[in-house]
């Protein structure tokens, strides 16, 4: 039986595309960023801890993962930092709150580009919400 | 989903896609490859994601893809769509994240038999001179005052600092710098991923690469060209780094609630758009046009250590090691260009992501020498196998919006890849053939095996076939820095 939560990678001719699934919105988007952080061999500095917020209202539950996603890659990216603990809260309005504790990122082995809205679409299954998406690599 | 059966013959390098094939496109489809290509293209979804591009509003012509074409995020990778000016769609999408990715080519007088006992320093001086990695810092820290020159001047920023020399300027598509870029239409963000990363190769499928000129198909556009068999070449392909990656995400995020506001029906988010004449699309323009010129600038300081590196290397050793500029061009972009559409000429914005501009001889935008036989155009194989260098033609104009391919494109994801080929052996294996390997990651490596490309010859031959490209020039690999 699989797992309530997960994320898996699906072959993409040129790009990654990973499959996650979980419960609620929450906990898909945690589970997004782990995925994320996995296809790009993210390791972390062990050491002093990191504490980052982020705060986001958005439209709809897509543009919701996309935005707190591409937070993380400017985060990854910009300020070399990753994140292995989450408390995301948020409301029905997609306004969100989410306190972030990582560390410098010792290791990367492949830089993801971007957060792509290809194709994208949050769906409820009987276990909870579904998402492929797709990254520019 | 598209079928083989969907498409229309109309030669026997061109198909169809009819406008009918879905009651919400715009345009026809048109996509050239053989009819042995065809295999391969319907293993992945590029052919669906171009007829979804063919939904876009203002579209003329046809949406073309190229047979390097391969499944992107919203267009196909080897996509060609024009929009007409002044109130059809821009889409960033449809240009792609690493704006103005694109290759270089620089000739010699350097003999291979000369060359060939100091490859292996010369693989290492390049590795040295030319940063590159996964979110590897540049050659050259700037300014913020510097960035913002680099925006708005290109490649003539690049000369005033000493990296580039007025031939090289000439010789690279818009002479190395695009007008209308604004800085104020680029994010904060953007401006602090790019500043650090000027003069550098980044990852992935970026590279630069020593070559041998093989063989000579056109001695007259070769001799132009200063392109000789027997000599040594070097290709460097990457574009504008994390700064462009940032504009993109900005605006892809900034249009999504422009399509509202326009009225604008997507059938998949990416393909986000506005009017070009919108101030969301004259935004992105702006800011794309920075992007494309810190791309400019970016591997005109690649160059610039290229030919530091083989001076360092191969000074004193053979009669003349200077490198100059072939030829520089763009293979994700927008741009307003002219042409003739169903007997009108018109403006129109041509998008082009993982194609190549290809115009034909006697192009006004053509540097004077390269005027009698088209725009040089450089199509990079995968790794371990040959490269081509073409000229564009008169026909180009007329069926492809003056484009052409860009490279082999892929056939096997990068996770199958990794699955059937091992880093290091195959690092092995490409020094056996005597092509020497500098490599960030071997992980790295695996992803861009020569097997997980389509045959570059194969594509070349459909495009010449379908005559929107005439061989100038095969290339063979010698040595190959990656990320």
């Amino acid at each position: 039986m699989q797992p309530k939560i997960g994320f898996r990678e699906h072959a993409h001719t040129a790009d990654w595309e990973l499959e996650v699934w979980a419960p609620d919105l929450p906990a898909l988007l945690e589970e997004a960023a782990r995925g994320m952080y996995a296809i790009s061999g993210v390791q972390l500095e062990p050491g002093v801890a990191q504490d980052r917020t982020i705060t986001l209202q958005s439209a709809d539950a897509e543009s919701l993962l996309v935005r707190f996603l591409s937070e993380l890659l400017w985060l990854e990216q910009d300020r070399q930092l990753a994140f292995d603990h989450f408390s995301i809260i948020m409301d029905d309005d997609y306004n969100l709150n989410a306190e972030l504790r990582g560390s410098i990122i010792a290791k990367m082995d492949k830089e993801i580009k971007a957060v792509t809205y290809h194709n994208l679409a949050v769906q409820s299954s009987p276990d909870g919400l579904r998402v492929n998406i797709v990254f520019d690599v | 989903m598209v079928t083989l059966q969907d498409l229309k013959r109309i030669s026997d390098y061109e198909w169809e896609i009819p406008q009918s094939f879905r009651p919400d496109m715009r345009v026809p489809v048109r996509l050239f490859a053989t009819r042995r290509m065809l295999e391969d293209v319907m293993k992945d979804k590029s052919l669906d994601q171009a007829v979804n591009a063919t939904t876009l509003p203002g579209l003329v012509g046809h949406v073309i893809v190229m047979p390097d074409m391969h499944q992107g995020y919203g267009f196909p990778i080897g996509g060609v769509a024009a929009t007409r000016l002044p109130d059809g769609v821009i889409s960033p999408g449809g240009i792609g994240y690493d704006i103005n990715c694109g290759v270089r080519l620089l000739g010699s007088q350097i003999r291979f038999e000369a060359a060939r006992p100091h490859l292996d320093d010369l693989a290492t001086a390049l590795n040295h001179y030319c940063p590159s990695g996964v979110g590897g810092g540049g050659a050259v820290h700037t300014t913020e005052a510097e960035l913002i020159a680099v925006c708005r001047q290109g490649s003539r920023w690049a000369l005033k600092q000493g990296f580039a020399s007025e031939a090289d300027l000439r010789r690279t598509e818009e002479s190395g710098c695009v007008e209308g870029a604004d800085p104020d239409k680029v994010s904060v963000r953007a401006r602090q991923r790019g500043r650090p990363q000027l003069g550098s190769l980044g990852a992935g499928n970026h590279f630069i690469e020593i070559d041998l000129v093989e063989q000579v198909f056109d001695p007259q556009a070769a001799a132009i060209m200063g392109l000789e068999e027997g000599t040594l070449a070097v290709q460097i392909h990457c574009g504008s780094r994390g700064f462009g990656h940032q504009i993109c995400t900005d605006y892809v995020e900034e249009f999504q609630a422009a399509v509202h506001r326009y009225g604008i029906h997507l059938v998949d988010r990416e393909l986000v758009c506005a009017p070009l004449n919108s101030p969301e699309g004259q935004d992105y323009l702006a800011a794309m046009r920075c992007a494309a010129n810190y791309a400019f600038a970016n591997r005109q300081i690649l160059a610039h250590n290229a030919r530091k590196a083989f001076e360092q290397v191969l000074a004193g050793k053979v009669k003349d090691w200077h490198l100059h500029q072939v030829y520089d061009i763009c293979h994700n972009m927008g741009k307003i260009e002219t042409h003739v559409i169903n007997g009108e000429r018109m403006q129109v914005c041509v998008h082009r992501k993982g194609a190549t501009r290809a115009f034909g001889p006697g192009a006004p935008e053509l540097p004077e020498e390269y005027r009698p036989i088209g725009q040089p155009v450089l199509v990079p194989g995968s790794m371990g196998t040959a490269s081509w260098v073409l000229v564009g033609t008169a026909a180009s104009m007329e069926l492809s919006f003056g484009s052409t391919c860009h490279g082999s494109g892929r056939l096997m994801s990068r996770h199958e890849a990794k699955r059937n080929v091992r880093g290091e052996k195959l690092r092995q294996d490409l020094e056996s053939k005597g092509i020497h390997i500098r490599a960030g990651s071997m992980a790295g490596l695996a992803e861009e095996a020569p097997q997980a490309y389509k045959d570059v010859d194969q594509v070349v031959g459909a495009v010449v076939g379908g005559g929107i490209a005439r061989k100038v020039a095969r290339l063979h690999p010698l040595a190959v820095i990656k990320g």
